[in-house]
């Protein structure tokens, strides 16, 4: 099963929850596997501390043989996020803008462009329980493609019998390309307007891709009302799980700890969790 | 005019709910922008009312006409993006997976291939108390958030050149949205909160600002929910010579103003509005001030 955790509103806690649902899966000793897909600001190796192996992450982009180059324009013309300029004697590439489309190769007249890899992140492997893989996708600092980097990240976890990913915040490509295939989503939210307003704007991306949803409500003070009310004016998207605002939790998860083994109560709360999402993945859309 | 971003890297820490409140703080004229385009929330705290929309266009998207293809898949093979798809005896274009490339177009030989224009979104400026706000709403699963967030400041600062300060409400993450955000941006101030995430997402999202080479200021959020962190942050802003702006306790009565839909400074003298007075006093002598020499 693939099961994603996103939340359109950052900070809700995704992070806590996919740890903490990997967490009770290795303990069950089933093997999972973690990917860190909010590779602008990876977070779960803080919670697994360990020793990881790293390789680079990288996407082709094209390098112009400047004898064969006739400077005809056709590159530059063709390229539709203008990372190619054609200037009389050179061509200037700007590879933050390329989308690695392979397109510029194909029209050149003159086989002038071949390509090459370029480095726009890292994918690093983990172990840090015998039945866990951890996987965590990082975009270099002020690189712009963290789409390709999301994508390497979760082709690590093709043949997992399960695998979690953790999203980055928003409704926008990151989050899109996380959620790409997975079977059952979890959407992260809080007692705020800010929550709500941004669990209605992810609740339909899920809907609108066919993934079955359900919603956890953390840090909850209490006054959740409107967002029951929302979940229940909706098709299908049950709340699974709601943990209330503690500052015994708030303090567990700052320094870098699990819930489930701080608190080992809370286990079967995730091994529910999970299970209901087991539910809503066998359901389907 | 002076441009300040208010950001984070993780998300969560607070961007909003300090944006508002710095808005009814700073003196002098200013226009707004939300540049959280995915989730945009400034609207909740400071009631604008809408006076135009204009649509935005991202990025086209391919699309097969089916009378003319014959299911060679010859666009299939070419795209690098895995967005054409099989269906029936032809093919059919994921607009999700379409990245507007148009190598689909350059590969089929029946030109039965064409990319088309698609509103993604739209831009929305607004009036404030505070002055104009311009936000903005992605659709749903749409790409090009960056692009979104360009065009955002590009209304602000094109209708409102005159104003004293432009004052930028900033998505979380380090990616395309943040960094169009941070460029061309006088001060950032990086919103944390001590937590091993927000010191590690700190560190990331100075070294993207960096590059911008705008001033950088930091204000630790809920500092008290542990206070063995927020000497850590605070250590690291020293060593890396970054200054920090403010220091806000953890406080029911923020949750409170949210839900009320209102900046927590704006009634009340409650801990964390207290901070975010001295925060605000702070970025004003040192941005403001100094930037305009007023």
């Amino acid at each position: 099963m693939k099961l994603a955790v996103a939340s359109g509103k950052g900070g809700t806690g995704k992070t806590m929850v996919a740890a903490n649902l990997a967490f009770t899966r290795a303990w069950a000793n089933e093997p999972v596997t973690l990917v860190d897909c909010d590779v602008e600001e990876p977070n779960l190796h803080l919670f697994y501390p360990g020793p990881a192996i790293t390789r680079d992450v990288t996407i082709p982009v094209p390098v112009i043989d400047t004898f064969r180059c006739q400077h005809c324009g056709a590159c530059g013309k063709f390229c539709q996020y203008g990372a190619l300029t054609v200037l009389p004697t050179r061509v200037l590439f700007f590879s933050e803008l390329c989308h690695s489309c392979g397109g510029c190769v194909l029209v050149c007249p003159d086989n002038a462009i071949s390509e090459e890899p370029k480095r726009i992140g890292t994918l690093s492997s983990a172990s840090p329980l015998p039945c866990l893989t951890l996987i965590t996708g990082t975009l270099d600092t002020g690189d712009p493609h963290a789409v390709p980097v999301i994508r390497e990240a979760k082709k690590k976890a093709d043949g997992s019998p399960v695998a979690i990913f953790d999203t980055a915040p928003g409704t926008s490509c990151t989050v899109i390309e996380a959620l790409d295939g997975c079977d059952a989503c979890i959407l992260v939210t809080e007692s705020t307007p800010f929550g709500l307003h941004d669990l209605k704007l992810a609740a339909k991306v899920a809907a609108q891709m066919g993934i079955p949803a359900g919603v956890v409500i953390n840090r909850s003070d209490g006054n959740d009302e409107l967002t029951h009310r929302f979940c229940a004016e909706q098709n299908l998207l049950p709340v699974l799980l709601t943990v209330p605002f503690d500052r015994e939790i708030a303090a567990i998860q700052s320094r870098g700890d699990l819930l489930c083994r701080a608190r080992p109560e809370w286990q079967k709360e995730f091994d529910t969790l999970f299970e209901q999402c087991r539910g809503l993945a066998r359901e389907g859309p | 005019m002076i441009r300040l971003a208010v950001v984070s890297g993780k998300g969560g820490t607070g961007k909003t709910m300090i944006t508002a409140a710095l808005s009814g703080l700073l003196k002098g004229t200013m226009v707004l922008a939300d540049c959280d385009v995915d989730a945009a929330n400034l609207e909740l705290l400071l009631k604008p009312s809408l006076i135009k929309t204009d649509p935005f266009m991202g990025s086209k998207t391919a699309v097969i006409d089916p009378a003319r293809c014959t299911g060679c898949g010859k666009c299939s093979d070419a795209c690098r993006f895995g967005a054409i798809e099989p269906a029936e005896d032809t093919f059919r274009v994921n607009p999700v997976r379409c990245e507007g490339c148009a190598v689909c177009v350059f590969v089929c030989p029946e030109e039965a291939v064409a990319l088309q224009p698609r509103q993604t979104g739209e831009i929305r400026y607004s009036e404030t108390t505070r002055g104009h706000l311009v936000h903005a709403g992605l659709v749903p699963g749409a790409g090009n958030s960056g692009l979104l967030v360009h065009a955002v400041k590009k209304t602000a600062l094109e209708r409102d050149r005159s104003c004293d300060l432009f004052l930028v409400d900033g998505p979380p993450g380090t990616g395309c949205p943040l960094i169009s955000t941070v460029s061309g941006m006088d001060a950032v101030l990086v919103v944390t909160e001590p937590s091993v995430s927000g010191l590690h997402d700190l560190e990331r999202v100075v070294a993207v600002c960096r590059q911008f080479r705008p001033r950088i200021f930091v204000a630790v959020n809920r500092y008290d929910l542990n206070p063995a962190l927020t000497r850590d942050i605070i250590e690291y802003c020293k060593n890396e010579k970054i200054p920090v702006a403010g220091t806000i306790p953890f406080d029911p009565a923020v949750i409170d103003a949210v839900r009320a839909g209102r900046p927590v400074t704006e009634s009340g003298e409650s801990p964390a509005a207290q901070a975010i007075q001295i925060l605000a006093a702070n970025l004003y002598l040192e941005v403001i001030d100094l930037g305009t020499g007023l």
